[in-house]
C-alpha cells in the first residue's frame, strides 16, 4: 500500500539513473544509515560489537570484492583466503615498519599491495576460464599461505609465527587491540564499507560495469564492441583484491586483533566468502551484504534459539546448528537461484502491486 | 584493387563512394580444410552488399576475416585505404567496423539500456577513479551517451522493454537489440549475419526497413549475409556469391541472378 511510485515522474535522463528511483527506497535507505550510524552504537558492547556487527561487516565487505570478479566479472575465484591474508599480512608490515601512520593510509596501503598481488594472478585469466580458473586461484591460495607461513620476514621473525596488531590510531581515534572501545571500531568498520560499497555501486552502475558484466556474459561480443578482455579482467582481478585486501587489513587488525595464515585465513575462508556471493546472489551489491549477513548471522542465531530458548547442550546445538545452517542454504537456493537480492526484488515487484494481484 | 571509384549515385538518389572496404585474394586454412579460397572483392562507401552462398559457403568466415577473429594464411584487406596487418576485434572496433551475430550474441543479463550502452564503451573515456567518484564528469558523459542512445532506442522502437533483461526477450527483438548495441558504435561499416534468420515475414519486413533506414540516414555501410533471396535481391545493390569457398559470382542483383554458376551452386549441380 505505502510502496507505490504511481505519480513520481522523471523529467530527465540524470533522475532515471539515480541509484534509487523510487522516492521510498530513498528514504528506506536514509533510515537504514541513520539506523547504523546512530541506532545501532547506542546498544553497542563488546559482544554485539567483535561477534555480530564488524564480523558482518567486514565479511560484507570481502563478499562485496569477490562479487566484483565473480558475480560481475564473471571470474570464478577460490583465492579469497590468500587475498585476505595478503591484506592482512601487509597491513601488518605497514603498522609495524610505519607507527605513525594514520589507519585508513594503512588500509588503502594494504588494498594497492592486495590489488598487485591480484593483478599477477588475474594473469592466467588470458588464457584459461571458468572451473580452469578457479583451479589457477587455488594455487595462489595455497602459495600465499605457504609463503606467510614460511618467510619470517612477513610476520617479524618473531618467535611465535602469529602476528598480533600493534594500537593505531585512525583520525585521532584508537581503533585497534582491546583498548579500542567497540563504538569507535564499529563506526571506523561501518564507515569504510559505507565508502567501499558507494564505490563499487558506482562502478557497476557506469561504463566499467558494463565492461565488465560484457566480458561475464559474451566475452566475443564483448571484444567486438572494443572491449579488451584481459584489461578488461585485470582491472575486475586488481579492484576485487583491493577490497579484498582493505577487508581482510580490517578483519586482522580491528576484528580479530591477531592472525596466523593458515589457520586464519585458510580455504575454509575461501569457499565461505563464496557462499556468500552465491547465497546473497551474484552480481548485485545488495547481495553482498545479504549473503554476508546470512551466513555470519545465521549460525549466531540459531545458536541463541537452541541454546538459550530449548536449552539444548551447546555441542549437540552446535551440531544441529550447521545442520539446519546447510539445509538452509540448500532451501535458499532452491526457492531462488539468483540468491536473496533476486528475492528481494521479487518482493519489491510485489510490493508495488500489493494487495490487488494484477 | 586500390584504385578508388568515382562515386555513383543510385536509382533511390543514394551516393555511392569509393572503395570503403576491399578484400584481396584471401585465403583462409583450417588444418587441411580451405575455408576461403582466393576471394577478393570490395564494398564501397554507402552501399548494402550482400555476401550470399549455400551452407558452408564461408561467408560467416569472410566476415570473421573482416572482423580480425580470423586470420587468413594469404591475401591482404585494406579498409579506409589503409592496408591491415595483425587484426584483433577491438582494434577492428576501434576503426569503425560493427557487427551482429547469427545467433543472437547479446548480454543476456543486462537490460536493452545496458545492452545498447555497452557499444558506446569506445567513446567514454572516463577511467575509473571518475567512475567512483560518479557525480561530475563521469556522470556528465553517462548522460550524453545516454541521450544518443535514446535515438537509437526510438528509431528501432523498442522504447517499452527498454529495462527488461535482454535474456526474457523474444528472439526477434533480441536481434533489434543487437542491431541497436552495433548501430552505437555509430560504425562506419556494419556487419550483418543473417539479421532475418529465424524471423516471421512481419519481422523481416520489420528488419529490412531499419536496415535500409540505418544505410540512408545514418549513411552507413552495411555488409550482410542472408539466405532470403526475396530481402537479398531487394535490398542489395551488389552482390558476392560465395560457394565452397570459391567467389564465384559479383555483381547487381540482376546479374547475379541470370549468372549459371549461381544457380548451379543453389540448385546442387554436382562439383566436378
Amino acid at each position: 500500500m505505502l510502496y507505490r511510485e504511481s505519480g513520481q515522474f522523471k523529467t530527465g535522463y540524470a533522475a532515471d539513473q539515480a541509484v534509487f528511483p523510487i522516492l521510498q527506497d530513498r528514504w528506506g535507505m536514509l533510515v537504514m544509515l541513520a539506523v547504523a550510524f546512530i541506532g545501532v552504537p547506542m546498544i553497542m558492547d563488546d559482544y554485539w560489537a567483535n561477534a555480530v556487527f564488524i564480523p558482518f561487516l567486514v565479511y560484507a565487505l570481502a563478499a562485496l570484492g569477490l562479487n566484483i570478479l565473480t558475480g560481475y566479472c564473471g571470474q570464478l575465484s577460490l583465492g579469497t583466503g590468500g587475498f585476505l591474508a595478503v591484506g592482512a599480512y601487509s597491513s601488518y608490515k605497514l603498522m609495524t615498519a610505519f607507527p605513525e601512520l594514520d589507519m585508513i593510509l594503512v588500509l588503502v596501503g594494504a588494498g594497492a599491495s592486495t590489488a598487485l598481488v591480484g593483478l599477477l594472478f588475474g594473469l592466467p585469466s588470458l588464457r584459461i576460464k571458468g572451473f580452469y580458473l578457479a583451479v589457477a586461484t587455488l594455487a595462489a591460495q595455497f602459495f600465499l599461505i605457504w609463503l606467510f607461513y614460511k618467510v619470517p620476514w612477513f610476520y617479524n621473525y618473531n618467535a611465535t609465527g602469529q602476528i598480533t596488531v600493534p594500537p593505531r590510531e585512525a583520525l585521532g581515534f584508537l581503533v585497534t587491540t582491546q583498548n579500542a572501545t567497540p563504538i569507535v571500531k564499529y563506526l571506523f568498520v561501518l564507515s569504510v564499507v559505507t565508502v567501499f560499497a558507494i564505490a563499487a555501486k558506482n562502478m557497476v552502475r557506469g561504463r566499467v560495469g558494463r565492461m565488465w558484466m560484457a566480458i561475464r556474459d559474451r566475452d566475443i561480443a564483448a571484444e567486438l564492441i572494443g572491449i579488451r578482455p584481459f584489461k578488461t579482467k585485470l582491472m575486475a582481478f586488481t579492484v576485487s583484491s583491493f577490497y579484498i585486501g582493505v577487508a581482510g587489513a580490517l578483519i586482522f587488525s580491528v576484528w580479530l586483533g591477531a592472525a596466523e595464515s593458515g589457520e586464519t585465513f585458510g580455504i575454509n575462508e575461501s569457499f565461505l566468502v563464496l557462499f556468500m556471493v552465491i547465497v546473497g546472489g551474484l552480481g548485485s551489491i545488495l547481495g553482498s551484504f545479504l549473503g554476508a549477513g546470512f551466513i555470519v548471522l545465521m549460525p549466531i542465531g540459531l545458536k541463541n534459539v537452541l541454546v538459550d530458548w530449548f536449552g539444548m547442550s551447546a555441542v549437540f546445538a552446535k551440531h544441529l546448528e550447521i545442520t539446519t545452517f546447510g539445509v538452509l542454504i540448500i532451501f535458499f537456493l532452491i526457492v531462488e537461484p539468483h540468491g536473496l537480492a533476486r528475492l528481494w526484488q521479487i518482493i519489491k515487484e510485489k510490493l508495488r502491486l500489493w494487495p490487488f494481484p494484477h | 584493387m586500390n584504385v578508388m571509384t568515382k562515386s555513383t549515385v543510385t536509382e533511390d538518389g543514394r551516393t555511392i563512394g569509393g572503395v570503403l572496404m576491399a578484400v584481396d585474394n584471401i585465403t583462409l586454412r583450417f588444418g587441411g580444410v580451405t575455408a576461403i579460397r582466393g576471394a577478393s572483392f570490395d564494398i564501397r562507401e554507402g552501399e548494402i552488399r550482400a555476401i550470399i552462398g549455400p551452407n558452408g559457403a564461408g561467408k560467416t568466415s569472410m566476415l570473421n576475416v573482416i572482423n580480425g577473429f580470423y586470420h587468413p594464411q594469404e591475401g591482404t584487406i585494406t579498409f579506409k585505404g589503409e592496408q591491415r596487418h595483425d587484426m584483433r576485434p577491438h582494434i577492428a572496433a576501434t576503426q569503425g567496423i560493427a557487427r551482429t551475430f547469427q545467433n543472437v550474441a547479446l548480454f543476456k543479463g543486462m537490460s536493452t539500456l545496458d545492452n545498447i550502452m555497452s557499444g558506446r564503451a569506445l567513446r567514454m573515456k572516463r577511467n575509473i577513479f571518475w567512475q567512483i567518484l560518479y557525480n561530475g564528469p563521469a556522470r556528465k558523459e553517462e548522460l550524453e551517451h545516454r541521450k544518443y542512445v535514446e535515438t537509437i532506442i526510438d528509431f528501432l522502437e523498442i522504447p517499452h522493454i527498454r529495462r527488461t533483461p535482454v535474456g526474457k526477450l523474444p528472439y526477434g527483438l533480441q536481434k533489434r537489440v543487437e542491431l541497436g548495441r552495433a548501430l552505437a558504435m555509430e560504425p562506419d561499416l556494419l556487419l550483418l549475419d543473417e539479421p532475418m534468420a529465424g524471423m516471421n515475414v512481419e519481422e523481416k519486413e520489420d528488419m529490412s526497413r531499419f536496415i535500409i533506414d540505418i544505410n540512408e540516414e545514418f549513411g552507413t555501410t552495411i555488409a550482410l549475409i542472408e539466405h532470403d533471396m526475396g530481402v537479398v535481391m531487394d535490398l542489395s545493390d551488389r552482390v558476392v556469391v560465395l560457394d565452397h569457398g570459391d567467389l564465384i559470382a559479383d555483381g547487381t542483383p540482376d546479374q547475379v541472378q541470370r549468372n549459371q554458376g549461381v544457380i548451379d551452386a543453389y540448385l546442387g549441380v554436382a562439383h566436378d
